[in-house]
């Protein structure tokens, strides 16, 4: 293998430079769900993971007749199908957001952040929700953006109000939102003024009720003594391989319920005016559709009213199966599991007074 | 026994999901999935999967063995193969009459109706006929040979319709358009089969089953099996 040895350039364990407050610490303390059990660094390994993955590649290929078959019923093909669209989907804006927080990361001084940002939270929060206009991507990108801001020093109720906004107030979004909906002007606005106002509220809910503890900032292993490209790379190789592994559980849930949940249904929820706004904001977090693509799908839901379908563009932004599932993948599952719930009651709580002021 | 990834399988799953991407990208396979106006982002994406597979390799044999082993990832990561089989082994098929038959009509009132020639035989998408057909009455589809090419679905009592999917963005929000038929349809009808069909306008109408939603008919005097079109869905329509 390594032919000339390169001389130890960064071996540095106890690390010089004092890291910023709020950023890296190595391997966390507090033990993750998926912590190592037992794999001490002396740990002999007879079965290393390239070898099993090898391993596994293999034996796919050889059953691959078997297993086509077995997938051949129609269930099964139309959730496959949904699977990879939604990773595929999906695939393109992880790794641009991917890039991007691994850019933020390593190149972007946190002083940055200290002077873009006004000083007080309580301040900073609504200048983070607003400046989620300029990322134009869906929730995939707005994770690991959001997961490097807070690593970068940016105080977590800002990070988390950006988190939110990004989303669904973006150009891109809206103009879908607004071809979607080519009746009814009101709804770009409704869903602009919803989506961000639950951002804000959610900022300003965890400055006052968050505790530290409850966000673990994503692991990283050590950046000092390494050259920036090698730090960039590896950010992009630790966020895509984890992030993606995330990304498939949530395609897998969007997936099985679109293959399962009955449209009779919702035909049946629909008459009723409160339950048509929970139905939608249940599916829209069941569904876990794009944000750029969502204002079609909700169009199309014409047997709801339009407060019902506001209800689902509030909702599927900022909380979904996938979108879930990224968060615990890069905030812990302690966050996500306090996050998720008060996001979704705030926004449809939000999107059903909009919605009965603006539509 | 570790079942955690290191940095060279890594490498190696990061490898194979970008080339299967780039493959998805450079051939139809990605039109299965996605609007074709994604191919630009799968390619680059696959690119940088690929760039990030090698900078792992290359920065892992530069960099002394460290012993804390920062390179070993949470299991999840394994999940990544999952996507990779689904293309490379199975690629399953675009979505078909199942989804059809157990989702709504998704036909709209689009903005407005461009002028068509005058007179003569004219081809129209499935969901073009169907929004011309239900809210236009018909009015430049009367007294004219008609082609409208989808797939075959039947719904619950045996109707047979001609169904055109149509995406906005992945397969997860396709929906369908579906036009009933009715006059010479051909006696064994398979669902999923490509048909040309050719025949005329008529004003009759139901109701889809499934969301109540407007489907027209179709007379047919001709039908003939084609094979699948490289892009199954109708990007016509919703944007």
């Amino acid at each position: 293998m390594a032919l000339t040895p390169p001389p130890p350039r960064g071996t540095s364990r106890p690390r010089p430079g004092p890291p910023p407050a709020g950023t890296d610490r190595g391997t966390p303390p507090d033990a993750t769900p998926d912590a190592h059990p037992g794999a001490s660094p002396g740990e002999p390994r007879h079965l290393t993971s390239p070898l099993l993955l090898t391993l596994v590649l293999l034996t796919a290929v050889m059953f691959q007749g078997p297993v086509r078959g077995a997938l051949a019923a129609p269930v099964m093909q139309s959730w496959m199908t949904v699977f990879v669209a939604v990773v595929l989907q999906a695939l393109p804006f992880l790794v641009l957001g991917v890039l991007l927080s691994a850019a933020i990361a390593v190149f972007v001084p946190p002083s940055f952040f200290a002077r873009a940002l006004p000083g007080r939270p309580a301040l900073a929060v609504p200048v983070a929700g607003a400046a989620g206009a300029v990322l134009p991507g869906c929730e995939c990108a707005s994770v690991p953006v959001a997961g490097a801001l807070v690593r970068r020093g940016v105080a977590p109720a800002a990070a988390l109000a950006f988190l939110l906004s990004a989303p669904a107030i973006n150009p891109v979004v809206l103009t879908a939102t607004a071809v979607a909906f080519p009746g009814h002007p009101g709804m770009v606005l409704a869903r602009f003024v919803a989506s961000l106002l639950v951002a804000c509220l959610m900022g300003w809910l965890w400055q006052r009720l968050g505790r530290t503890d409850w966000l673990r900032p994503p692991a990283r292993s050590s950046q000092e003594g390494r050259s920036r490209g090698a730090a960039f790379w590896d950010s992009v190789r630790h966020d895509v391989t984890h992030a993606g592994g995330y990304l498939v559980v949530g395609a897998m849930a969007a997936a099985t319920l679109k293959a399962v949940v009955p449209a009779e249904w919702l035909r049946a929820a629909a008459g009723h005016p409160v339950l048509s706004v929970l139905v939608l904001a249940v599916l829209a977090v069941l569904l876990s559709i794009c944000s750029e693509a969502d204002a079609f799908v909700a169009a199309s839901l014409t047997q709801f009213s339009l407060t019902a379908r506001l209800t689902f563009l509030v909702v599927g932004p900022v909380i979904d199966l996938k979108l879930f599932a990224l968060q615990a993948g890069t905030f812990g599952r302690a966050f996500a599991l306090r996050f998720a719930p008060a996001t979704f009651a705030l926004a449809v709580a939000v999107s059903a007074l909009t919605g009965a002021v603006l539509l | 026994m570790s079942t955690r990834l290191n940095g060279q399988a890594q490498a190696a799953l990061l490898f194979l999901l970008g080339a299967t991407v780039l493959h998805a990208g450079l051939t139809d396979l990605h039109l299965r999935y996605v609007k074709a106006g994604l191919r630009p982002l799968l390619l680059l994406s696959g690119a940088v999967l690929i760039a990030t597979a090698a900078a792992t390799v290359w920065h892992e044999r530069r960099r002394p063995p460290h012993p804390g082993e920062p390179h070993r990832e949470p299991r999840v990561s394994w999940l990544l193969a999952l996507p990779l089989f689904a293309l490379i082994l199975v690629a399953p098929p675009a979505l078909g009459s199942y989804s059809a038959t157990h989702t709504g009509t998704a036909l709209q009132k689009p903005l407005g109706f461009p002028d068509l020639p005058a007179r003569g035989p004219l081809r129209l998408g499935v969901g073009e006929y169907a929004a011309r057909a239900v809210y236009d009455d018909g009015r430049h589809l009367r007294d004219r040979p008609l082609t409208l090419t989808g797939f075959v679905a039947m719904n619950g009592t045996g109707a047979p319709y001609l169904v055109r999917m149509g995406l906005n963005c992945c397969a997860a929000d396709a929906q369908p358009v579906k036009v009933a038929l009715t006059g010479a349809i051909p006696p064994v009808l398979r669902p999923d089969t490509w048909l040309e069909v050719t025949g005329t306008y008529t004003p009759r109408r139901t109701k889809d089953p499934v969301n109540d939603g407007p489907v027209p008919y179709f007379e047919v005097t001709r039908a003939a099996p084609v094979p699948a079109p490289s892009d199954p869905y109708d990007g016509a329509w919703g944007g």
